[in-house]
């Protein structure tokens, strides 16, 4: 239970900070993206922002053996680079820039994105669903591995 | 035809001076509020904060087994926001009206991030934070990916 409620309050304080941010405007997002036209520096200071609070937080995790709640801590990070984070991460910018929304902030703005916004997240839905025979297509052998 | 409404008011300021001066600081603020977030699900949960992971593994069912904490977490993201934007007197995405665009960009978004197995908070907040090489390489990719899409289809093709 106590699990639940810190990954409500997780959540919640995410959203509040995506939409306090300006994340949740596409207008910043595809202003910070669009270098040659009127640049939006914004996001840059969200990300640098969003960024402090964690490298202190991995330094606390480091010489901890268990969360607070008793549950394992993520491992070290993985240092292999393969075609699915280059190919997924292109996929994903080029989804980001066309709309100037990506998954966080397209959830946080579900209330008051109206119809276009629900529209974005039914078909982000399916794209997540899609993405195992999506890669099975593009690339039948790392599919089997 | 390029569309720029960039300048459109927020928070009812209509100085557009005072606005910019002020959006950083919002977006500092933010930021703060987002890397806080993730700073207590790491040490409290003793998990990763990444949207697109946490919503991705209740789609697939990929993520059954902590399922209540991931729907938990998305309950937050989506209710709080919204009752913040009543209580500020309505927010708005500005997002196209065009439906394939969206569309297009949401099936993107979609099948992107569950290849990369990350996104803007998993690989950029929570990976960068960690010097993972993983997570800044994605970085690089997406915003580089966003800036030329953002020239061939503002700049060039002016459909966004």
């Amino acid at each position: 239970m106590k699990r639940n409620i810190f990954s409500f309050l997780a959540g919640g304080i995410f959203g509040a900070g995506a939409l306090v941010s300006g994340m949740t405007d596409t207008t910043k997002v595809q202003g910070w993206l669009d270098v040659f036209g009127a640049w939006d520096p914004t996001l840059a200071f969200v990300m640098g922002g969003a960024i402090l609070p964690m490298v202190i937080a991995w330094r606390f995790a480091a010489r901890r053996s268990a969360s607070v709640l008793g549950t394992s801590l993520p491992g070290p990070s993985s240092t292999k680079l393969d075609n699915n984070l280059i190919t997924g991460s292109v996929l994903f910018g080029m989804g980001w820039g066309l709309a100037g929304l990506c998954p966080g902030p397209a959830m946080a703005s579900i209330t008051f994105g109206g119809w276009g916004g629900l529209l974005f997240l039914s078909a982000m839905a399916a794209g997540m669903l899609a993405a195992p025979k999506v890669r099975a297509w593009i690339t039948p052998q790392d599919a089997q591995a | 035809m390029a569309k720029n409404n960039a300048a459109a008011p927020r928070c009812g300021m209509n100085s557009e001076d005072n606005m910019i001066e002020m959006d950083w600081i919002w977006g500092l603020i933010g930021g703060l509020m987002i890397g806080g977030a993730a700073a207590m699900f790491l040490l409290i949960n003793g998990r990763i904060m990444g949207a697109s992971g946490i919503l991705g593994g209740l789609i697939d069912g990929s993520g059954r087994s902590n399922a209540a904490e991931r729907v938990a977490f998305v309950a937050g993201l989506m209710l709080v926001p919204g009752v913040l934007a009543l209580l500020w007197g309505g927010a708005s995405t500005h997002v196209t009206s065009n439906p394939i665009v969206i569309i297009a960009a949401g099936l993107l978004v979609g099948v992107g991030t569950r290849f990369a197995n990350g996104c803007t908070s998993g690989h950029g907040v929570c990976g960068i934070s960690r010097f993972s090489l993983r997570g800044m390489v994605a970085t690089v990719f997406y915003l580089l990916a966003g800036g030329l899409v953002m020239v061939a289809f503002r700049h060039v093709l002016g459909v966004i």
